[in-house]
């Protein structure tokens, strides 16, 4: 930025520099122009000490006709509001000032621009070169690469080469072996003749040798001959003999092909009878198809035609046995039947493929995106579901475990249940306990009223004894004075008696009400056990299906009067017990 | 399970008679007949030289004992133990003996298969055969005991002859499309017969009683090919073992391949069952012990006790590295057996010496495999049921049924290493062989059903 600064600032210089040498020429004033072609260079940064010495008191008028040289040929409406200019216009002046300064507004905002697009553009200069620089820099690897790949393929080209030259060789050198081999064979074949001949010269010599020496020793020493085996002797070799031996040969070997004719026959037999059921399959398999292309054939081909018909043919025949017949005369069109109906069978076939294909992707395109859709949100809410059965299943247990500190089960119900009773014995003995203490409180009380009673019993005796005496008294006095007073004071007195009883009818009204409150909290004790077995029976309902297991659960179970510590692993091991089992409940 | 008391034997000669009475066994000079039940002797005869083969005759009235080194042939009768035979076969010498069918001609063959000799024991005619192949298996005859193939070599050709074993009258003479005959076997009905090539080649011929090429069959080429060859008890069946360590069976229609089975080093196939061998040694209770140390408990204390267990799959088997520049490598399936009942094929592959393979035949596919701690020696079928025993020259006693297997201790003193077994016909009981010495192991028939 401050390179472009100093850069900027000589070109402006120019464009500035010919109105002021214009108008210096013009106008010449003398000091002003010299002043000014001084100090053209350091324009921006004294233009403040410029203007300050630019106007002075004494060259106001040189100045003002100077700005106006200036204005005017910068096009601006001249200062003065005459042409001679004499009078100064201060409207004008004042526009102009204020047009100079829009104009300088708008320099400098054009300048910001600038600066800030110049800017922008050096950023992108630099991305690009940045760019630029990477690109050569892949390009430069790539070329290594292209390089160093051809390099590689040169190498293999001549391993290549290298092993085709010694498979060319090695396939010589094998071709050789292969001559060597056969001329060693040939060679080692001659030469085992020429031996064989040898010995078998020899050995017709010693056999000549043998025979003609007539061996002494060559003889067989047997006591006596022993009979044949089946009982008949021996009989002369004739020509009749080797006749009979022909004809037994022959009498082997035919038995053996006819056994084997048989095997063969029976083979065929099945295979036919197999054959036959196929093709009857296939025929009651296709009753529709079979009628198309036959109206096909007619309509195009005459040869299918006949098939068609020597199918007829062979089906008519087939009537009348035709599996006894000999094979070749019906194998043909058998054959040609045969073929024919596993053709149908195998386009019909394809076609079916081809439309459980077609159903198949249409499916897929269509409803079957949909199904699954379907099923997964199916899936979630089932999800949800068993969540939510899991949730209340957990709160559900919770709330038995509150309700019941022991624990409910359906086949230790029994159990279970005196179990609750001694709960309950104990919160009823609980609340007899504090029955009692209030009992013995109320007694107390009474013992403190019937105290009070008692004194004031006693009170009333002294009273009643005060009062003899003093009725005494006064009957003694009366005689002579007021006798009205007394009795009135006196009636007051028996009426505060009376009210003096109240204390002890208010204990026995107090007794009732805890009385009744007693009652009340055995009611509500009676209301809590009836809900909690509704509660245990419908959990009980809920727990049927996995009874056998619970059945077994209970044999593990310590059986008879249960102790504290019984009921409170009974306590434990409930909850997860019957969680896992209503999760089997689940679906 | 019960086992007798040992006997001693030379050249593993014990044999049961095809009745199921007798036990023939050879012990030096001596040859000694035994009931197969009591295992009293019942005879005892004496040779002229040390047995080197016995054999009963299908009838078993005779029993031929054969001493090649001698060039002799005697034959003794169990009916008429005075009565004796003697076939002295001269300076041709004699190298294999055998009974024909009918129990009454027994078949010589001389040094370098220069003939063979038939003698009869009805009449005095002697017959001879020339050209007899010197192979495998040369000689076949037929379950029924009407009809001998036999492998013949003239002029540098195979060819095969099938005579009449009533008369020895010439059926037929055909020349195969064979380099060079390995061996020949009838089918058990008796009419189909085949004829497989030597080694160098894959190739596998069937024949028609009149001698009719049925098919031909060849897996590959160019490398060694047919190793073994076992007929079904059904004829239905084929099955070809061979170097490529794969059985291919042949069915007896078309003379196709059904199937093949491999027998490769790891098992995978979650199916399948893979028993194994452990050796445990037992505890050893060291104040039980007696002082002296008798024999029996010293034995039993150092021999270990195997038994097995089943393999977590996958499981790899022990193998063996082939000697390739060697002849007759090690490698390939070299032993094959079908069961009685057709429904098992056990096989051994002998770059795999450990381990027998047991497929199950009816749905083609491998069942079993048992993999022992040495080497199979030797797999017999019980002859009526489908049970397998197993022998791997140790002291012990394989057996395997579709229920299980178990390994049995032979409970002799010393050491008795079964290095063969043979089964008595009625599958009750199994001789076991030693090198010296034999005993008889009888199974008892509930254990049986209850395993």
């Amino acid at each position: 930025m401050g390179d472009w600064n100093t850069i900027a600032v000589p070109a402006q210089l120019p464009d500035n520099n010919i109105p002021w040498y214009t108008s210096a020429k013009k106008m010449s004033p003398s000091s002003l122009s010299i002043h000014v072609l001084s100090s053209p260079l350091p324009l921006s940064e004294s233009t403040h000490s410029f203007s300050s010495a630019f106007c002075t008191d004494e060259n106001i008028e040189q100045s003002l006709s100077y700005l106006n040289m200036e204005l005017t040929t910068l096009g601006f409406p001249s200062l003065y509001a005459d042409s001679k200019g004499k009078e100064l216009h201060v409207v004008s002046v004042l526009n102009c000032m204020n047009e100079l300064l829009q104009l300088q507004r708008r320099h400098l905002r054009t300048r910001e621009e600038a600066e800030t697009q110049h800017l922008k553009l050096s950023s992108d200069m630099d991305h690009l070169q940045n760019c630029y620089a990477k690109l050569k820099e892949q390009l430069e690897t790539s070329r290594r690469e292209t390089v160093g790949l051809q390099e590689r393929d040169r190498q293999l080209q001549c391993k290549n080469r290298n092993l085709h030259l010694l498979l060319k060789n090695e396939k010589d050198e094998v071709q050789k072996l292969q001559n060597i081999v056969a001329s060693r064979a040939t060679q080692y074949n001659h030469d085992m003749k020429r031996k064989e001949r040898e010995y078998n010269k020899l050995k017709e010599r010693f056999h000549q040798l043998l025979m003609n020496k007539k061996d002494k020793k060559l003889a067989m020493d047997v006591l006596n001959y022993v009979g044949r085996v089946d009982g008949k002797r021996g009989g002369w070799r004739t020509g009749k003999t080797e006749a009979r031996n022909e004809e037994e040969m022959y009498k082997v070997l035919l038995n053996e092909y006819e056994q084997r004719q048989k095997q063969l026959l029976v083979e065929n037999a099945e295979l036919k009878k197999l054959l036959q059921q196929m093709k009857k399959e296939i025929i009651s398999l296709l009753p529709p198809q079979k009628q198309k292309p036959k109206e096909k054939a007619e309509d195009g081909n005459g040869t299918v035609n006949v098939l068609s018909d020597v199918e007829d043919d062979s089906g008519e025949i087939n009537k009348e046995n035709m599996w006894e017949l000999s094979c070749d005369t019906v194998r043909e069109q058998l054959a040609n039947s045969i073929r024919k109906q596993w053709r149908m069978l195998k386009n019909h076939v394809e076609k079916l493929d081809n439309q459980a294909l077609h159903v198949h992707s249409r499916t897929l395109n269509n409803s079957d995106t949909i199904s699954r859709e379907d099923h997964e949100l199916e899936v979630e809410r089932l999800q949800l579901e068993i969540q939510q059965c899991k949730e209340m299943v957990k709160t559900q247990q919770q709330l038995l475990q509150q309700q019941l500190t022991s624990p409910s089960d359906d086949d230790t119900s029994l159990l279970l249940k005196d179990c609750y009773l001694l709960e309950e014995k104990e919160r009823l003995k609980e609340e007899w306990k504090l029955f009692k203490e209030q009992k013995k409180n109320f007694e107390k009380e009474r013992k403190s009223f019937t105290e009070a009673a008692i004194r004031l019993g006693l009170e009333r005796k002294a009273f009643e004894e005060d009062r003899g005496t003093w009725l005494k008294q006064q009957f003694l006095n009366m005689t002579s004075e007021p006798y009205k007073f007394e009795h009135v004071k006196l009636q007051s007195a028996l009426s505060g008696s009376s009210d003096s009883d109240s204390p002890l009818t208010n204990f026995r009204s107090c007794q009732k009400k805890s009385n009744n409150l007693f009652s009340d909290i055995c009611q509500t004790q009676h209301e809590l056990a009836k809900s909690s077995s509704t509660l245990l029976d419908k959990t009980s309902t809920y727990r049927k299906p996995s009874q056998v297991k619970r059945e077994k659960q209970q044999k593990i179970l310590p059986s008879g009067p249960v102790a504290s510590d019984d009921t409170y692993s009974l306590h434990m091991w409930l909850p997860a017990n019957s969680c896992t089992e209503h999760l089997d409940n689940l679906p | 399970m019960d086992f007798s008391e040992c006997f001693k034997l030379s050249n593993q000669l014990c044999r049961f008679s095809p009745d199921g009475k007798c036990l023939a066994s050879g012990v030096q000079y001596r040859l000694v007949v035994r009931s197969a039940n009591t295992l009293q002797i019942l005879q005892l005869f004496t040779c002229v030289d040390q047995i080197q083969h016995i054999e009963w005759s299908s009838d078993s009235q005779f029993i031929l004992c054969a001493m090649y080194k001698r060039g002799v042939v005697q034959v003794w009768s169990l009916e008429q133990p005075d009565w004796h035979c003697k076939i002295d076969e001269g300076s041709a010498g004699l190298v294999a003996s055998c009974w024909s069918p009918d129990g009454r001609h027994i078949l010589n063959t001389t040094e370098f298969h220069l003939r063979i000799t038939v003698w009869s024991l009805c009449t005095k005619s002697v017959s001879y055969i020339k050209y007899p192949k010197a192979c495998q298996q040369g000689i076949a005859f037929t379950k029924d005991g009407r009809y001998m193939a036999l492998a013949e070599r003239r002029d540098c050709k195979d060819y095969v002859s099938l005579f009449v074993c009533s008369d020895w009258q010439l059926l037929r003479h055909f020349d195969t499309e064979t380099q060079d005959i390995a061996g020949i076997e009838w089918a058990p009905n008796g009419c189909v017969l085949a004829v497989w090539d030597t080694c160098l080649e894959y190739k596998i011929l069937l024949y028609s009683l009149d001698g009719r090429l049925l098919s031909t069959y060849r897996a590959y080429e160019w490398s060694l090919g047919i190793k073994s060859v076992a007929w079904s008890p059904s004829s239905q069946f084929l099955a070809i073992g061979s170097y490529d360590e794969k059985v291919r069976i042949l069915n007896h229609v078309t003379w196709k391949k059904i199937t093949e089975f491999e027998h490769p080093v790891t098992v995978t196939s979650p199916k399948i069952v893979v028993y194994k061998e452990m050796e445990k040694s037992p505890a050893v209770e060291t104040d039980k012990l007696p002082f002296p140390p008798s024999r029996t408990m010293a034995s039993s204390l150092f021999s270990t006790k195997s038994k097995y267990e089943i393999v977590q799959l996958p499981a790899s088997l022990h193998h063996v590295k082939p000697a390739v520049d060697r002849a007759n490598p090690r490698i390939g399936v070299g032993m094959l057996a079908f069961s009685s009942d057709n429904c098992f094929l056990a096989t051994r592959n002998d770059n795999i010496p450990n381990a027998v393979w047991i497929w199950d035949m009816q749905k083609m596919k491998l069942f079993v495999v048992l993999e022992q701690l040495c080497a199979i020696q030797l797999f017999q079928w019980d002859p009526c049921r489908s049970r397998l025993a197993m022998c791997t020259a140790n002291s012990r006693v394989y057996l395997w049924s579709p229920a299980g297997c178990v390994s049995v201790q032979v409970p002799v003193e010393g050491d008795f290493q079964v290095v063969s077994l043979c089964w008595h016909s009625t599958g009750d009981s199994v001789a076991l062989t030693s090198k010296e010495n034999f005993c008889i192991c009888y199974l008892e028939r509930e254990a049986e059903e209850v395993k």
